[in-house]
């Protein structure tokens, strides 16, 4: 199974639902797609929920590093929901997982955005 | 059964195309092997993430995709090991020269974290240059309790 996403807007807040393997080809640009296309109609809070995410590569890192960086560089912010014990431990040891602004709950996430 | 076939010495022998579909069966098949070898699933995993970085890395930076060049895949799992040789055709890299992932500087970057992630998961890693062109790595992984 490769990777599915779904955009909803909670408020003023776009949730991205991921499900599947975000790795290197159809995954990783899939959810570059997403958030370039996202950032191009000028939303300024987009939230990840990688509940669903069952596997990812170093690929699928960079798409979520690269993707924070032009989020931020646009003025908005990225933050990501409900991370497997898979993914959270991969952000751990690559030092990444203080660098995302995590949470566990939606609706504590959405109140989260300034 | 599962004890003594589990346990029993297995190689498997792919040469494969430089394409991502490569890489995916590259990943299966040594998971698989790991599976019957007796690895749990914690192990698998790592195994198959490892494998999966290897591949990406012969076939993406090593063969650069040119359908004239092969990936070749050697897992041999059993005796509460399991060893993966990976082999591309390409120019090589210089493993001393790779940027450090973890450095602050380099956090942020998109890529750069392959290597790192298959040292991380695995219990030895070499990397070897081959004569005639190309780089060999090699991954072993032993089972809780070696």
């Amino acid at each position: 199974m490769s990777v599915k996403l779904s955009t909803r807007q909670v408020g003023d807040v776009s949730v991205i639902d991921v499900t599947g393997r975000i790795t290197l080809g159809e995954g990783s640009s899939a959810l570059r797609d997403s958030l370039r296309e996202l950032v191009g109609n000028n939303q300024k809070k987009i939230l990840l929920n990688l509940g669903d995410v069952s596997y990812i590569d170093s690929s699928g890192i960079g798409e979520l590093v690269s993707g924070f960086t032009t989020v931020t560089n646009a003025g908005g912010q990225l933050k990501l929901l409900n991370l497997s014990k898979r993914v959270k431990d991969l952000l751990q040891i690559t030092k990444l997982y203080t660098v995302f602004d995590v949470h566990d709950d939606e609706a504590a996430a959405v109140r989260s955005f300034a | 059964m599962a004890e003594n076939s589990r346990s029993a010495r297995e190689t498997v022998e792919r040469t494969l195309d430089s394409t991502l579909e490569s890489v995916d069966s590259a990943e299966e098949l040594a998971s698989e092997l790991a599976g019957r070898a007796g690895f749990d699933d914690e192990d698998l995993l790592k195994i198959g993430m490892a494998v999966r970085e290897s591949m990406v890395n012969a076939v993406v930076h090593g063969n650069r995709y040119n359908a004239h060049k092969k990936v070749r895949l050697a897992v041999s799992g059993g005796e509460r090991r399991l060893t993966v040789k990976i082999a591309d055709e390409g120019e090589g890299f210089d493993i001393e020269h790779l940027p450090d992932p973890l450095a602050p500087d380099n956090l942020l970057r998109s890529s750069g974290r392959g290597i790192f992630l298959i040292r991380s998961f695995m219990d030895e890693f070499q990397i070897r240059r081959l004569e005639g062109g190309g780089v060999e790595l090699t991954l072993v992984k032993y089972q809780a309790g070696k």
